[in-house]
């Protein structure tokens, strides 16, 4: 059980996907205009993450590192399954949410189509087979992994919103402005590196 | 062999994929701490966009239109799968300092993108040359964050020790906050340049950053191999901490 909160704070906040890890910048930047729209976009990764650790976790043990397979020797294909997976689970949660739960559908729905191309989902699957996670760590780790991804683009649209009419340097309007707050923030998450 | 020679120029400078279309940030950032990371992560992804291009291109006419995403992903996944196999057998240390980001070469931007918006629609040639110029393009743009960061961060470019003993790294410039900063006023600079550009009654090109054939680069004195840059590079550095400086001033009022 320690472990495991070690392992979630660690990725959670220690080594953020975003402000250390640099994994997910395009939505991070591109969906932080405000806070509304960046919580929907965290909510839909947290969603799609957390199964998505859990379904490749699942084929990696029970087929591509299955010694009884192929003398478990289709490690190889690690890459190529994840990210075809990753791409029909999308596609699958988003046509589930539509038909079956409206209300969350209507909160994440437009988000869904973005999220194959956020390389945090492929990373936190491909993270978990190189660590050895078992199937329940990996789906922590994957869980930790989309909750630093939601904190850190939440904090960063609240900042946007602040600093929307402030009086920034000409040439640095629009994604400078934007990228050094990120670099701020990463510094400032860099006080959490004392927790474990 | 015109079109040919147009394919590599509009990739290396008019569609630059660094700096004017900031497609891939994802390794641009993660992977430019050193200049030798830069040009080894820059010189796989252009292996493997030359490859897939290759291959789309070739098979064009054979994927239906309605699987062609899921069938590019296979394709672009195993190149990067090929890749990712030949530097750990040939260069393990590069291998160990790119890690994760290999695999992650899949999900780039730009090689799903130059497949959708260009192999799928053109002849084999061209695409190869088309993969060539936008695989350039994104090794200069990297090779150019990662002197800027090894120079100021560790005042060494490919390893060699260049700046004086004296100096005093800033250890910040290789750690993850150091990308955002450098990125941030490589855009700045770009901004500026085309508004200068903009009020002086030029006409604005389409495209700016390297596409003004470098002069508006913020690492022009570096990536053209000569050291004349170091003045740059101090001036973007000083520019840097200033901004720096002034955002956390805003932030504690």
């Amino acid at each position: 059980m320690q472990e495991l909160l070690l392992i979630a704070v660690g990725t959670a906040f220690v080594n953020n996907v975003v402000l250390s890890q640099f994994l997910g910048i395009c939505p991070f930047l591109g969906v932080s205009k405000n806070v509304k729209t960046a919580a929907g976009m965290g909510g839909a990764v947290v969603f799609v993450i957390t199964i998505a650790s859990f379904v490749t976790g699942v084929i990696y043990k029970f087929i591509l590192g299955n010694p009884n397979i192929m003398g478990g020797e289709l490690e190889y294909l690690n890459t190529i399954v994840f990210i075809l997976v990753i791409a029909a689970l999308v596609q699958f949660v988003e046509m589930f949410l539509k038909k079956s739960m409206q209300s969350l559908y209507n909160a994440l729905g437009v988000y869904l189509p973005l999220i194959t191309t956020n390389c945090a989902v492929l990373g936190v699957a491909l993270t978990n087979v190189e660590n050895g996670y078992g199937l329940l760590t990996g789906v922590v780790n994957g869980f930790a992994t989309a909750f630093g991804f939601l904190v850190s683009i939440v904090l960063m649209a609240g900042i946007r919103e602040k600093t929307e009419h402030n009086d920034v340097p000409e040439s640095f309007k629009g994604t400078p402005i934007v990228l050094v707050t990120a670099g701020l923030m990463a510094i400032a998450f860099f006080g959490f590196s004392g927790l474990i | 062999m015109n079109k040919c020679a147009e394919r590599i120029f509009n990739g290396l400078v008019k569609e630059n994929p660094t700096f004017v279309l900031m497609l891939g940030m994802c390794p641009t950032l993660a992977v430019t701490t050193s200049a030798t990371n830069g040009i080894g992560m820059g010189l796989s992804t252009t292996a493997v966009l030359i490859m897939s291009n290759m291959l789309i291109s070739m098979l064009r006419k054979i994927i239906p239109d309605s699987v062609r995403m899921p069938a590019f992903i296979v394709v672009v996944a195993s190149f990067v799968t090929i890749v990712d196999f030949l530097l750990e057998g040939f260069v393990p240390s590069l291998y160990d300092s790119l890690g994760l980001y290999i695999p992650l070469i899949v999900v780039n931007c730009i090689i799903l993108g130059r497949a959708e918006s260009y192999a799928s629609k053109n002849p084999v040639l061209p695409s190869i040359f088309d993969g060539i110029g936008m695989g350039l393009g994104f090794t200069v743009g990297l090779t150019c964050i990662g002197i800027v960061r090894e120079l100021i961060g560790a005042g060494q470019i490919f390893g060699f020790q260049v700046m004086p003993d004296a100096y005093e790294p800033f250890t910040i410039f290789i750690l993850a906050p150091g990308a955002f900063f450098v990125l941030a006023c490589l855009v700045a600079l770009q901004n500026k340049v085309k508004r200068n550009l903009a009020k002086k009654g030029k006409e604005v090109p389409k495209t700016a950053g390297c596409g003004e054939g470098c002069a508006s680069c913020a690492s022009k004195g570096i990536c053209g191999g000569h050291l004349s840059g170091a003045g740059t590079v101090s001036e973007i550095s000083s520019v840097t901490e200033k901004d720096a400086d002034k955002t956390n001033e805003q932030e504690g009022v």
